[in-house]
C-alpha cells in the first residue's frame, strides 16, 4: 500500500503535550476561565439534549450517515463537484495546506482585492491561510468575534468553537482598547459593550468587502448545497454581500442527501452552543445572487486518516466541541497545550492521524480514557478506543524508526519473558515478597523514581495468590 | 496527475477494504409524525428574545403598522412580492436598494417560507415577499409575518418542505454571540431586534 500523504499546517507543535500542559495547568487565570466557561456550556448542552425524546436515535443516525459518506467518499465528492459546477460554482482540489493556500491566494489576486473578510473556519486555521495571504500582501480580517479577539490579541485559537475561551471579559476589553482602531476609550468589560464594539468596528468592512472566505459545516452531495451554522450574523454578512465567495471545505464534511441535514441541524446546535437552534444558518447552492463562487476541497491528511479502518471514524466529526467541554484534561490545560488547532479529545485522535503519529506522538497519551467525550459525541466517535489504538501506533512507529530499544521497551520485554512460562512467573512472584522491605521506602533510585512521580509504590502481599490458592 | 486525480486516487486507495456499512436507521422522529403546537412556537420564539404579536382575520396591514409604530420604526424596506393587502401606510423602501440605503433604513418587513415550532425557527428562502438575502440582514430591525399554517412541528418537517437550491436563511432569534465567557449576548451583526407577527 502506498504511504499515506500527511497533512501540514497548524496541526502540531515543537513541544509535546506533557511539557506544554505542565505550564498551562500552572496558569490560574486560564483554569478559572476554562472552568467557568465549560461548566456553563455543559449545563446548557445537557438541558437541551434532555428535551429531545429521540437524542439516542439522532446520534446513531448521525454516525451512520457519516460512515456512509466516508465509505463512498470518492463517489460523493464527484457528485458534489458535479452539482456545484452545474449551478455555476467552480470546484478546486487541494492535496495539502500549501496547495490550498496557493489556490485561494491566486483566486483573491484575480479579483484585484487586497483585503478579504473571513467567516470562522477551522479548515482555514488548519492550513494557516491568513499567514499565507499576508505573505502575498492580502489582509484577511476575521469577523467572528472570538477569531477577531484572537487576531487582535496576536494569539492562537484554543478551542474549535469558541477560539477565545481562554480569555475572560476583562482580557478581551484590554485587547480591544489596545488594538481596535476607533474604539471608545471608555469601553467597559460588559459582554454587551464588547459585542457592540465589535459590531461598530466590523460593519463598514462588511458593507464594502469584495471578497469573502468561509468554511462550511456541511456540503450536500445530492444537491450541491453548502451550509454555514453561526450565531452572530458575520457569516450572513460574508456569504451574501461580497461579489466573490471562496469556501474551503475539508473533504470529510460531506453529507449524502439533503434529507440528512434534518439530523445534524438538530444535533449540532444542541451539542455545540447548547441551544435548540443557533441564531443563523445559511444555505446556498452554487453561484447565488450573481456571486462568483469557488469551492476548494481540502485533503491535507484526511485521506491518510481514511486509510486506517480503526481510525477513520474520527472523520465523522462535525466540530461541535462537546468533547472539549466535557474533558477533564482539556478543562485544566486549555487548547494551546495540544499544539494543534484541533485540541481536546477529538484533537488527540484527529491531529495525529492528519499529520501522522511521528509528528504528534504525545497527543494520544493526553487523556485519562474516562470516556466522557464518547458519551457526548453526537456522532458516537469512540474516542477512548481510538486513543488506545493510536498509542499502539505511536509505539510501533517509534520502534520502526529507532535502532536501540528504549528502557521501557526492555522492561516490557523482560516482563513478557517472565510471564510466558508458569514456573518462571511463580518464582518471580515469590521473589517479589523479598521486595517488601523495599516498598516501605518512599523513593526509588532514578530512572525508576520518575515512575513514582504520580504513583505510590504498591505493597507486595505476604503470600502470592497462587501459593494461597494451592494451600486452600 | 492533477490534484483532483491525486485526491480521488488517495481516497480509493484508502478504501480498498471497502468494508460494508450498515444502512442508516432513521428511528428518530420523522417529518409528518408530530403535531404542530403553536403555543410552543410562540414560547420558543420568546425564549430566544424575539417579540411575538398575534393577529387573526383581516386588518393585517394595520397590525403591522401598529407594531412598527410601537418600535418607532418608520422607513421600512419591503421586498418585491410582499402581499399588497398587508402593506402598512408608511414610507416604504422598495428595490432596487444599495447597501448604504439598506444600512440607513429603520428596518425590514418580510414574509417567510416555513417555521419550526420546536426550535422557534423561521426560514426565509428568497421567494417573493422575502427578498434577496441582504434585505433581511443589513437593517437593524426585522419584522417577519408568519401565517399559522406555515408553522411546522420539528426540523425534519422544515427540511422536507424547503427547496435546497434556493438560498436559505434559518433564523432563530436576533443575532447573538456566545464568545465572551460562553454567555449568550444579543446584538452583533444581524438585526438586533426581531419581531414576529403570527397571523391565523
Amino acid at each position: 500500500m502506498p504511504t499515506a500523504s500527511p497533512g501540514v499546517g497548524q496541526l502540531h507543535a515543537e513541544r509535546g503535550f506533557p511539557e506544554a500542559a505542565r505550564e498551562a495547568v500552572a496558569d490560574a487565570q486560564l483554569r478559572r476561565n476554562l472552568g467557568n466557561a465549560t461548566a456553563t456550556i455543559r449545563a446548557k448542552r445537557q438541558q437541551v439534549v434532555d428535551e429531545l425524546p429521540d437524542w439516542a436515535e439522532l446520534r446513531a443516525a448521525g454516525a451512520a450517515i457519516k460512515d456512509e459518506v466516508l465509505a463512498h467518499l470518492d463517489r460523493y465528492l464527484l457528485q458534489l463537484e458535479q452539482q456545484v459546477s452545474a449551478r455555476g460554482g467552480t470546484v478546486h482540489w487541494a492535496r495539502d495546506a500549501t496547495e490550498a493556500n496557493r489556490i485561494v491566494t491566486d483566486l483573491v489576486r484575480a479579483t484585484g482585492a487586497c483585503e478579504v473578510v473571513k467567516v470562522k473556519s477551522m479548515a482555514t486555521q488548519e492550513i494557516g491561510l491568513n499567514e499565507a495571504l499576508a505573505e502575498a500582501g492580502i489582509e484577511a480580517l476575521e469577523t467572528d468575534l472570538a477569531e477577531l479577539i484572537v487576531q487582535l490579541g496576536r494569539d492562537r485559537p484554543s478551542h474549535i468553537l469558541v477560539p477565545a475561551i481562554h480569555r475572560n471579559r476583562s482580557e478581551i476589553r484590554e485587547i480591544f482598547l489596545r488594538e481596535m482602531a476607533g474604539v471608545d476609550p471608555a469601553l467597559t468589560d460588559e459582554p454587551a459593550a464588547l459585542a457592540e464594539a465589535a459590531r461598530g468596528y466590523l460593519r463598514q468592512r462588511f458593507l464594502t468587502a469584495q471578497v469573502a472566505i468561509s468554511g462550511a459545516n456541511f456540503a450536500v452531495a445530492e444537491t450541491g448545497t453548502l451550509a454555514v451554522v453561526e450565531s452572530e450574523g458575520n457569516g450572513r454578512m460574508c456569504l451574501s454581500l461580497p461579489r466573490t465567495l471562496i469556501t474551503v471545505l475539508g473533504i470529510e464534511k460531506l453529507l449524502p442527501t439533503w434529507r440528512d441535514l434534518e439530523v445534524f441541524l438538530q444535533s449540532l446546535p444542541r451539542s455545540s452552543t447548547g441551544e435548540r437552534m443557533n441564531p443563523y444558518t445559511s444555505m446556498w447552492t452554487g453561484a447565488t445572487e450573481k456571486q462568483d463562487f469557488h469551492l476548494v476541497l481540502l485533503d491535507n491528511g484526511r485521506t491518510a486518516t481514511l486509510a486506517d479502518p480503526r481510525g477513520r471514524s474520527a472523520l465523522r466529526c462535525i466540530r461541535c466541541s462537546a468533547c472539549l467541554n466535557v474533558c477533564p484534561v482539556y478543562q485544566r490545560t486549555g487548547g494551546h497545550a495540544y499544539g494543534s488547532v484541533y485540541p481536546g479529545p477529538i484533537g488527540a485522535v484527529l491531529s495525529p492521524q492528519l499529520t501522522g503519529v511521528a509528528a504528534n506522538p504525545t497527543l494520544p497519551f493526553a487523556s485519562t480514557l474516562c470516556g466522557a467525550c464518547y458519551d457526548v459525541c453526537p456522532v458516537a466517535i469512540d474516542i477512548p478506543s481510538m486513543l488506545v489504538h493510536l498509542r499502539a501506533k505511536v509505539v510501533q512507529d517509534a520502534r520502526a524508526r529507532h535502532r536501540l530499544p528504549s528502557p521501557e521497551r526492555v522492561a516490557i520485554a523482560a516482563a513478557a519473558w517472565t510471564m510466558r512460562e508458569p514456573r518462571r512467573w511463580t518464582r518471580a512472584l515469590r521473589a517479589l515478597r523479598l521486595g517488601r522491605p523495599l516498598s516501605r521506602r518512599r523513593s526509588l533510585p532514578p530512572p525508576l523514581s520518575a515512575w513514582l512521580d504520580a504513583r505510590d509504590l504498591p505493597q507486595p502481599p505476604e503470600q502470592s495468590l497462587r501459593d494461597w490458592w494451592v494451600q486452600r | 496527475m492533477t490534484a483532483r486525480d491525486e485526491v480521488l486516487r488517495r481516497v480509493r486507495s484508502a478504501l480498498t477494504d471497502r468494508a460494508p456499512v450498515p444502512a442508516v436507521a432513521r428511528d428518530y422522529r420523522q417529518a409528518g409524525s408530530q403535531p404542530v403546537d403553536l403555543e410552543l412556537f410562540v414560547a420558543r420564539l420568546i425564549d430566544y428574545r424575539a417579540s411575538v404579536h398575534r393577529h387573526s382575520g383581516s386588518g393585517v396591514a394595520a397590525a403591522i403598522a401598529g407594531i412598527l409604530a410601537g418600535r418607532s420604526r418608520r422607513r421600512i424596506v419591503v421586498p418585491d412580492g410582499f402581499p399588497t393587502e398587508w402593506l402598512p401606510d408608511l414610507p416604504l423602501l422598495r428595490e432596487p436598494l444599495t447597501v448604504t440605503e439598506l444600512d440607513q433604513a429603520d428596518g425590514v418587513l418580510t414574509s417567510c417560507a416555513v417555521a419550526v415550532a420546536e426550535t422557534g425557527t423561521i426560514v426565509l428562502d428568497a421567494s417573493p415577499g422575502q427578498g434577496r438575502r441582504a434585505l433581511s440582514l443589513v437593517p437593524d430591525y426585522h419584522l417577519i409575518v408568519v401565517r399559522s399554517h406555515q408553522v411546522l412541528a420539528i426540523v425534519p418537517d422544515a427540511v422536507a418542505a424547503l427547496d435546497p437550491c434556493r438560498p436559505l436563511t434559518w433564523i432563530s432569534g436576533p443575532s447573538a454571540t456566545s464568545d465572551i465567557e460562553l454567555n449568550r449576548v444579543e446584538g452583533v451583526h444581524g438585526p438586533r431586534t426581531l419581531d414576529v407577527l403570527l397571523v391565523s
